[in-house]
Parts: C-alpha cells; sequence; structure tokens
C-alpha cells in the first residue's frame, strides 16, 4: 500500500507502541520527537497522515497544526491529535487548529488503528 | 415801635419761604433734576448745623464769661474735618455700602447687627440731645423775650413757658412735614437738607452783619475794636490748659458722634467727593462765624447796663441802638440755627427710635411679616412722627424742668459730654477688629452712667433729681461717689471731671470687656468689614436693567445650571412673555422661577445673593453672606463624604479585583496543576495499556520480545507509582501535615547513604568531597535531609552533560548556618529558567529523564520544615545548588569538639 504515517511524538515507549501497531497494519511510520523541526520532517517526508502529539517539547501541537493548516504544501494533510491532559478545554482548542480527529491517552489499539484509517479513506 | 408783631410776620415768611424751598428740593430731587442739590457746597452748608442757636447767641456769652474759651467749641470739629477725614469717610464708605440710617444703626451693625446694642444708643442718643433741644427752646424763647422788652407797647406778653411750647410745636409740625414725608430707602431728605443750607446762609450773613456793625457801627472802627478788646476783661481771662485739651477733645468727639451730625455728614451725603470740599470750607465757615464774637461780647458788656444776658448780646445790640432791621436779620439768624439742629436732630432721632425701638416691638407684637405687610410703611411713618413729637416734648419738659436757668453754653457742654460716649465704640468699631458687643455695650454702660451721675442730673440743679445731699456727700453717704468728686478727684471743673471719668472708664471698660469675652460670627464678619472697608467695597458697576441684565443672568445662569438647560429655561421664560429669542425681561415672577432653579444647584440663600448681585435690588446683607456660607459648608461636608464614600469604594473595588484576580490565578494555576497531572499519569498508562493489548492480541512472540515488551509495561508502572509517590509526598509537605522524625546523625555519613541510594559511584561520575569539613553532627529529620541530597545527586546524573561528569559537594559554616553546595561541570540551568525550576512540574531540556519535574518543589518544601532553604547558585562551574540548614545549640557544641 505504501501509505505513510507520521508519528510526532516524545514519549519512546508510546512512539514504539504506535509504531508497532501501525506497522502491523502495513502502514509505513515515520517518527519525529520534538516540536522545533517538525514543520521540515513532515515537508521532507510528505505523510498521507499525521499524528500529533500535543505536549512536544520545543513547540506545542497545537501550534504545529496552526502552521499546518497555513502551509498550502502540506495543508490538505489529516491530522490526529493525541493529547494526555484530556480536559474539555483542549478538545476545543485542537478542533480549532484544525485538527480532523482528536483522541485522548491511554487509547485502545483498535481505536487508534481505526481512526488512521478513517482519515485516509476520508 | 411794633417790632414784635413785624418779628412774628417776618418769621412766619422766613418759615413759608424754608418751605417752599424745602418743597422745591424735594420735587426737584424726585423727578432727577436739581443738579445743584448734589452740590459739595450744600453738603458743607449742612454741616453748619453744628453751629446751633448755642454758637449763634451763646458763643459771645461764652466769650463774655470765659473768653476765648468759646473758641474750643470750633478748634475740635475743624480737626476732625482737617485732621481726621479719612476717619469721616470711612464712617461714609461704611455708611453706603452698610446701608446705615443713624449713629445707632452704625454701632449696632458693626457689632453683629446688635438690636440691643440700637436701643441701647437711640436711648442714650435721646437722653442726650433733649438738652441740646432744650437749648434750642431757650434761645429763641430768650430771642422772643428780648424783643417784647424792647417793645414795650406791646402790652401783655405770652410766658415763656407757652412761647417755648408754641415753638416745639411748631418746629415739630415742620420736621413731620419734610422729614417723614416719605421712606426713602436711603433716608435722604432733599428739602430738609436745602432748607438748613439756606439757613446756615442766613445766620452766618446775620452774625456777620451785626459783627460788622459792632466792629464798625459801634466800636468805631477795627483799632479801636481792638483797643477794647485789650482794656476788657476778657484778655485777662485765664483759661486752663485742661479745660481747653478737654472742651477741644469733646467737641471733636460730639461733631462725629452727635445723631444730627452723623445725619448730615453720613446719612445725607450724595458723593463722597463732598467730604474734600467739606475738609476745607466747614473750617473757614466756623472760622467765619466765631468772627466777630468776641468783638460783640467786649462791645456787648461795655455798653448794655450791667446784668444784661450775655447770650443775648447778638440781639440786644442792635436793638439798643434802635437797629431794628438788623435784630429782625439777626433774630432771623438765630431762629435759622435753632430751627435746623432742632429738625435735623428730631429727624436723626425720630428714624433712631422707629427702626430700633418701635418697629421691632410692633413686629413682635403683631408677629407680621416685613415683606408681606403692606401697612408697614404705614406704621413706620405713624412712629416717626409720633417719635418726633415726643422728642420735642422732651426737650421741651426739660426746658421747663431746668428752669431755663443755666447758661446756654453749660447746656450744650452737657449734651456733648453724653453723646461723646458713642466715641469709643465708634472709632474701636472702625479701627479695631477685636472690639465686640459686649466690650460696646459694657463701656456705653459705664460711660453713660458716669455722665448721668456726673453732669446730666445736677444739670437740673441742686434738689430738683439729685438731693443736695447726695452733691456735697455722695451716693449712699459714700464720700468717692460725690457726683463732682468721683474717687477723691476734688477740685476740678466739674465738665472736666465728668468728661474725664466718663470716657476714660468708658474706654477702659470697653477695650477690657471686648478683650476678654468672644464675639459672634456675625460680629466678626462684620468687625473686618468695617475696619477693612476699603479694601473691599468696590461697587457694583451699574446694571442698566432690562436685557443688559437678563443677558448676565443668563451668563451665570449658564454657570450654575449648564448651557442647555439655563437656555431652555430663558427661552421658555421669554416665550411665555411673548418674546422673541432667550432674553426674558427681568420680571419678579422670572427672577423667582430663576432663584427657585439655581438654589438647586447652590442653595437658596446663595441663588438669592447672586441674583440680588446682578439685578442690584438689595445690597448682600451679613446674613445673606452667613447664609451661603452655612450652605457653603454643608455642600463642602457633604462632598467630603461622598469622597470618602468614593475612596472606600474604590478601596473594595481594588481589594475585590485583587481577590479575584488572585482567585483567577489560582484558579489557573489549579487546572495547570491537574493537567500536568493528567498528563503525568496518561503518558505511562498508554505505554502500559498499548503493549498490554499488543502482548495480549499477537501470537508468536519470542521470549526476548515478550520480555523487552513486559519490561516496557514494568517501567513505566514503576514509574507511575513512583509519581504517585511523589505527589502525595509534595501534597502532605505543602499542607503541613509532615511529621518530623528529628534523629541525631553524622553530616558524613549521611551523604555516604544518599550518594549509594543515587546510583553510588559506579556510574561515570566522580563525586569529590572534602571528609573533615563533612564532620558535623546533626540533629534533624535525617531521612528528609537525605531525600533532599539524593534528589540534587540523582539530578546531576542525569542532567550534567560533560565529558567527565563531576559533582563537588561542598560543607562549610556561616555563622549560624551549615551550608551545604553541590556542584557539577555540566552547562548548568539557562538563566531564564533558573527562577522555575523548584516550581512543580518544571521540567528542564528536550529530552524526559523520567522524572515528573517534582523532585526539586519537594526538596524546596522539605528545606523548609527543616527551617533551612535551598536555592540555585547562580555564576559556578555547572548546575549548583545551596542547601542551607540552621545550626542549633547541639549541632554547634558538637562541631566544637
Amino acid at each position: 500500500m505504501g501509505r505513510k504515517v507520521m508519528l510526532i511524538e516524545d514519549e519512546r515507549n508510546i512512539i514504539e507502541a504506535i509504531s508497532f501497531i501501525l506497522s502491523r497494519d502495513g502502514w509505513e511510520v515515520k517518527t519525529h520527537s520534538n516540536g522545533h523541526d517538525a514543520l521540515d520532517a513532515i515537508r521532507e517526508r510528505m505523510p498521507d497522515v499525521i499524528i500529533l502529539d500535543v505536549m512536544l517539547p520545543g513547540r506545542s501541537g497545537f501550534d504545529i497544526l496552526q502552521d499546518i493548516r497555513k502551509d498550502t504544501e502540506i495543508s490538505g494533510i489529516p491530522v490526529l491529535m493525541l493529547t494526555a491532559r484530556g480536559q474539555k478545554k483542549d478538545r476545543e482548542m485542537a478542533e480549532r487548529a484544525g485538527a480532523d480527529q482528536y483522541m485522548t491517552k491511554p487509547f485502545s489499539n483498535a481505536e487508534i488503528l481505526e481512526s488512521v484509517r478513517s482519515l485516509v479513506i476520508t | 415801635m411794633a417790632t414784635l408783631n413785624v418779628l412774628v410776620v417776618v418769621c412766619l415768611l422766613y418759615v413759608i419761604f424754608l418751605f417752599a424751598i424745602a418743597f422745591g428740593a424735594d420735587r426737584a430731587a424726585l423727578h432727577g433734576r436739581g443738579t445743584w442739590l448734589r452740590s459739595p457746597l450744600v453738603y458743607t452748608l449742612s454741616l453748619s448745623i453744628y453751629c446751633t442757636a448755642w454758637t449763634f447767641y451763646g458763643a459771645v456769652g461764652f466769650a463774655a464769661r470765659s473768653g476765648l474759651e468759646y473758641l474750643t467749641i470750633y478748634l475740635g470739629p475743624t480737626l476732625v474735618m482737617i485732621g481726621w477725614w479719612w476717619t469721616l469717610r470711612k464712617m461714609v464708605r461704611l455708611g453706603r455700602s452698610q446701608r446705615i440710617t443713624s449713629i445707632a444703626d452704625m454701632i449696632s451693625s458693626r457689632y453683629g447687627k446688635s438690636n440691643s446694642l440700637a436701643v441701647f444708643v437711640t436711648v442714650l442718643a435721646v437722653i442726650g440731645s433733649t438738652p441740646y433741644i432744650a437749648l434750642q427752646l431757650q434761645s429763641v424763647t430768650l430771642s422772643f423775650a428780648a424783643f417784647a422788652e424792647a417793645d414795650s407797647g406791646a402790652g401783655s406778653l405770652p410766658d415763656q413757658g407757652s412761647t417755648a411750647f408754641w415753638v416745639a410745636a411748631g418746629l415739630a409740625l415742620f420736621t413731620i412735614l419734610f422729614g417723614t414725608r416719605n421712606l426713602d430707602a436711603n433716608e435722604r431728605h432733599h428739602g430738609v437738607v436745602m432748607a438748613i443750607a439756606l439757613e446756615a446762609v442766613v445766620k452766618l450773613f446775620a452774625l456777620l452783619a451785626v459783627g460788622v456793625f459792632v466792629v464798625w457801627g459801634l466800636a468805631g472802627g477795627v483799632s479801636e475794636t481792638l483797643t477794647r478788646i485789650e482794656t476788657s476783661p476778657i484778655a485777662m481771662w485765664q483759661v486752663p490748659g485742661s479745660r481747653w485739651v478737654g472742651l477741644i477733645l469733646l467737641s471733636a468727639a460730639a461733631f462725629m458722634c452727635l445723631p444730627r451730625m452723623f445725619q448730615v455728614m453720613v446719612v445725607e451725603i450724595e458723593d463722597e467727593g463732598h467730604l474734600r470740599t467739606a475738609s476745607w470750607a466747614f473750617p473757614i465757615y466756623l472760622m467765619l462765624i466765631s468772627l466777630f464774637v468776641v468783638p460783640i461780647a467786649v462791645v456787648g458788656l461795655q455798653e448794655l447796663p450791667a446784668g444784661s444776658n450775655p447770650d443775648l448780646f447778638v440781639l440786644t445790640l442792635p436793638l439798643m441802638d434802635g437797629r431794628d432791621g438788623l435784630a429782625i436779620l439777626s433774630f432771623l439768624g438765630g431762629f435759622s440755627s435753632a430751627t435746623s439742629m432742632v429738625i435735623v436732630a428730631a429727624i436723626a432721632l425720630s428714624t433712631m427710635v422707629s427702626n430700633h425701638v418701635v418697629m421691632p416691638i410692633w413686629l413682635w407684637l403683631t408677629g407680621a411679616n416685613v415683606m408681606m405687610s403692606g401697612d408697614v410703611r404705614s406704621v413706620a411713618l405713624l412712629t416717626r412722627r409720633l417719635s418726633i413729637a415726643i422728642i420735642l416734648f422732651l426737650g421741651y419738659l426739660y426746658f421747663r424742668i431746668s428752669g431755663g436757668g443755666t447758661a446756654l453754653a453749660a447746656i450744650g457742654l452737657i449734651s456733648f459730654a453724653g453723646v461723646a460716649q458713642f466715641l469709643p465704640a465708634l472709632m474701636g468699631g472702625l479701627f479695631w477688629r477685636g472690639a465686640n458687643k459686649s466690650g460696646a455695650l459694657a463701656g456705653l454702660g459705664v460711660g453713660f452712667a458716669v455722665w448721668l451721675f456726673c453732669l446730666f442730673l445736677p444739670s437740673f440743679g441742686p434738689t430738683v433729681i439729685l438731693p443736695q445731699a447726695v452733691i456735697d456727700n455722695g451716693l449712699f453717704g459714700l464720700s468717692w461717689l460725690r457726683p463732682q468728686a468721683l474717687f477723691g478727684a476734688e477740685g476740678m471743673d466739674p465738665l472736666v471731671h465728668a468728661v474725664m471719668w466718663s470716657m476714660s472708664l468708658n474706654t477702659v471698660v470697653f477695650v477690657l470687656v471686648s478683650l476678654v469675652s468672644f464675639p459672634t460670627p456675625v460680629e466678626r464678619l462684620q468687625g473686618a468689614q468695617f475696619v477693612n472697608v476699603f479694601q473691599h467695597s468696590a461697587t457694583a458697576g451699574g446694571w442698566s436693567g432690562g436685557l443688559a441684565q437678563s443677558e448676565d443672568l443668563l451668563i451665570m445662569a449658564q454657570r450654575i445650571m449648564g448651557a442647555a438647560e439655563a437656555q431652555r429655561l430663558f427661552a421658555g421664560a421669554a416665550e411665555s412673555q411673548g418674546l422673541a429669542g432667550y432674553l426674558p425681561e427681568p420680571t419678579p415672577d422670572f427672577l423667582q422661577q430663576l432663584e427657585r432653579n439655581l438654589s438647586g444647584s447652590v442653595g437658596v440663600a446663595t441663588a438669592h445673593a447672586m441674583i440680588s448681585q446682578i439685578v442690584g435690588r438689595a445690597s448682600v446683607s451679613v446674613e445673606d453672606l452667613m447664609a451661603v456660607a452655612d450652605e457653603t459648608a454643608q455642600i463642602m461636608e457633604y462632598s467630603s463624604k461622598l469622597e470618602a464614600k468614593t475612596e472606600e469604594q474604590a478601596r473594595t473595588a481594588r481589594q475585590l479585583r485583587e481577590a479575584n484576580e488572585k482567585l483567577t490565578q489560582i484558579s489557573v494555576q489549579k487546572d495547570g496543576f491537574l493537567s500536568q497531572i493528567s498528563h503525568e499519569l496518561r503518558t505511562p498508562m498508554t505505554s502500559i495499556r498499548a503493549f498490554s493489548e499488543i502482548l495480549r492480541d499477537t501470537e508468536g512472540f519470542t521470549e526476548t520480545e515478550k520480555n523487552k515488551y513486559a519490561s516496557i509495561i514494568l517501567d513505566e508502572a514503576i514509574r507511575l507509582t513512583r509519581l504517585l509517590d511523589d505527589l502525595l509526598d509534595l501534597s502532605v509537605l505543602e499542607n503541613g501535615q509532615v511529621v518530623l522524625n528529628t534523629q541525631s546523625g553524622n553530616l558524613h555519613d549521611m551523604i555516604d547513604r544518599a550518594v549509594s541510594a543515587a546510583g553510588g559511584t559506579s556510574t561515570a561520575m566522580q563525586i569529590k568531597r572534602d571528609p573533615d569539613t563533612e564532620n558535623v553532627q546533626l540533629v534533624t529529620d535525617l531521612d528528609r535531609l537525605a531525600q533532599v541530597f539524593i534528589n540534587l545527586i540523582s539530578n546531576a546524573r542525569k542532567y550534567c552533560d560533560a565529558s567527565k561528569p563531576e559533582l563537588q559537594i561542598k560543607v562549610e559554616r556561616k555563622d549560624h548556618l551549615l551550608v551545604i553546595d553541590f556542584v557539577d561541570n555540566g552547562r548548568g540551568i539557562p538563566t531564564d529558567l533558573q527562577s522555575v525550576i523548584f516550581e512543580k512540574f518544571s521540567r528542564i531540556g528536550d529530552t524526559k529523564a523520567g522524572g515528573a519535574g517534582l523532585g526539586l518543589a519537594i526538596c524546596k518544601e522539605i528545606m523548609a520544615r527543616l527551617g533551612g532553604d535551598i536555592a540555585y547558585l547562580p555564576g559556578q562551574t555547572g548546575a549548583a545548588f545551596r542547601a542551607t540548614l540552621p545550626l542549633n545549640a547541639e549541632m554547634s557544641d558538637q562541631a566544637a569538639q
């Protein structure tokens, strides 16, 4: 299938878990673990789906998402936001920033797989 | 000789002529004509009522009896006019600005508009003037008698008493007719003033004519007259100095205090500038009128039979020589002197009696409102007319009781001394702000009592009022209370004695009582106005009526009510008056409406005063000003209360805002804290859940794979546990629920344990220590302190990024503090983050080192609980933390060993 997922997340164990789950489903998973140069990494790889954590070292996921939506080259890529804070306010902020999907940690493996799949199909 | 009949006819014609003059002057003044009425010359001539029949007849008698002493009576006023005219000017200015109607009004106004003082002064003035009026009656009566004696063919004569009565009645009629024709607001009497000015000319002319006749007709020229004077007893007369000084001062005082002088000088004046003319013209008049007194006296003494009354020389010398025409002229001069004085005195006194005695009583009795009662005017006129009649009757009564026996000059001086008692209160009021009502009342009372006792009562002659025994042995037999030797002052001239005692006691009591008593606010205000009249009596500019006033009213109203509101009010009023534009006529209705509107903003009294000021209806009275001051004070009080309230509200609002900010901040912190905890808990749980599912759902994992994923789950579970431990620990420390387990132990051993607990010496990091300095015995919660050290050491292990990591632990004692520094050789903590590292969930660096960012926050709390502190030490080779502990007594002892 050759469909690419870009995972931007700083927790080592979470990167490993999500990579395992998506790779097993046939996704090509690229990871990036800080906010500074996340945009460059995205432009370089041009993934089909982006999984974006909110609390990143360097820059928050919300800021990165806003920049993605401004950049015409990459603004069409669907984004799934992950957050561990789980407050209502965070969900609203994600929607305002233009997230396609939003998911609170912890999540089940099936959930994240389903979510990523649905983003590519639509 | 039908002289008596001719005299009566001439007299009647003269009186009719005076009537005509007075009537004409009144008419002219009423119609605004006759600027000649307002000439300074008329003013000067009207002042000549100072020269009464006493002057006309009495001066010659005075000179015949006492030589040049009569001059003192002219010197006093001359000195006042020349040297003290500025005092008169002050009185005139005050009289106009305060709308003074009499000397009683002047004195009472000065002392807080005190009615009791006004009544007192009025009564005293009436008593003091009565002998003077009697004197005029006496002189007219005597002159009539002189004519009657000369007119031997006239048959039976009316007796002296009835002559005096008819003269008094005639004068009362004249005074009533011209003195009470109208109740002019400013109490001016143009007709009367004109008539007395004319009489002044007549009397001067008559006296000069007699003088010329005596010198050139009888004595035979100037040089002969001078020779006669030198040989006459008058030239021999020795005048005691004290009597001269006393009489000059007395006449000066009387000139200013006599009610009638006050009337013409202050009340009737048309223009302040007239005083300037009078200040030189009046002394000339006095000089002229006294010019021939000595020649007439000398010639009279020599030519007339011995025993002739010297008071009548002016009349009897022409009669003796058969000069009937001149005698009639002389009589008219004396008649003029007497009538002018009586008329003005009666007007002045009746004004005082009516204004200060009768009207207040009448108002009090009827409870009438001055503004509403239309018949006040008629009541006032009636009381004035009655007062005039009563005053003249009192004069007549004095004349009858005293028997007409005393010399004219003596009676005049008694009057002078009586009214001179006003002087201390009057002058004190003009120049001394400290003078007050109590002082004025006391001084006047004492002065008048002395005057009554020493001069007035004895003047009736022994046995009439005061028994001879009192005069000889003193009141109640007390020798120091003898009327003519008070306090044992014997051998003095009775007049000088009485003046000295009455004036000095009056002045002393006035000053002393003023000093020890306190004036009312109105008195203070009036005192300031009187003393400083020239500073603030800029007369208001002429508001020339009609629309000009409306414009000024509008300007004022705009300032108070605001432009729109004021214009609306004015335009409305103009419209209702049928006028175009926005300037209505200042009708009473409109003024009332405006006053009502303004009073809403500035208070009733202020509004009234402001409108009065512009419309110029009435001057602003002291009561108005006091009311304004009251209102202002109330407004100020109210506004300061408002201000205080506003300030309080502002303070409350500020406190609320601060509290709200604090709450918001706390709420934000709490939200942040919860988010942090949520994040710290959810992150390991995410890994645990994901790998648990992977392990459950995936088949065919190798043992290695299984172990790897299970280890991750285990690590994250431990991390979770540690997080919960830290959170609980921090919570306990922050809430102060921690129980310290204080033990004794050696610092060196404790650091050993901490180093090994933080990973031992096995790792690459080298730890440098100095065992000597570490030999300190501690008494504290050793476990908690170790927890801090472990945290600091493991942080150094985690974050020190030097190629050869080193940590130096330095122990030092500073005064009563134990200082333990942990310094590594890494990059250290960036300056901008140094302030936040002790905050909860603060983490440095991009990568996670497993902690949740609670370690240093916990260290901070622990050190605080142990009574010490922990801080970041900037400017070291790497990251540096300094923990300080107070050295208590036990530790110090140990360290000393």
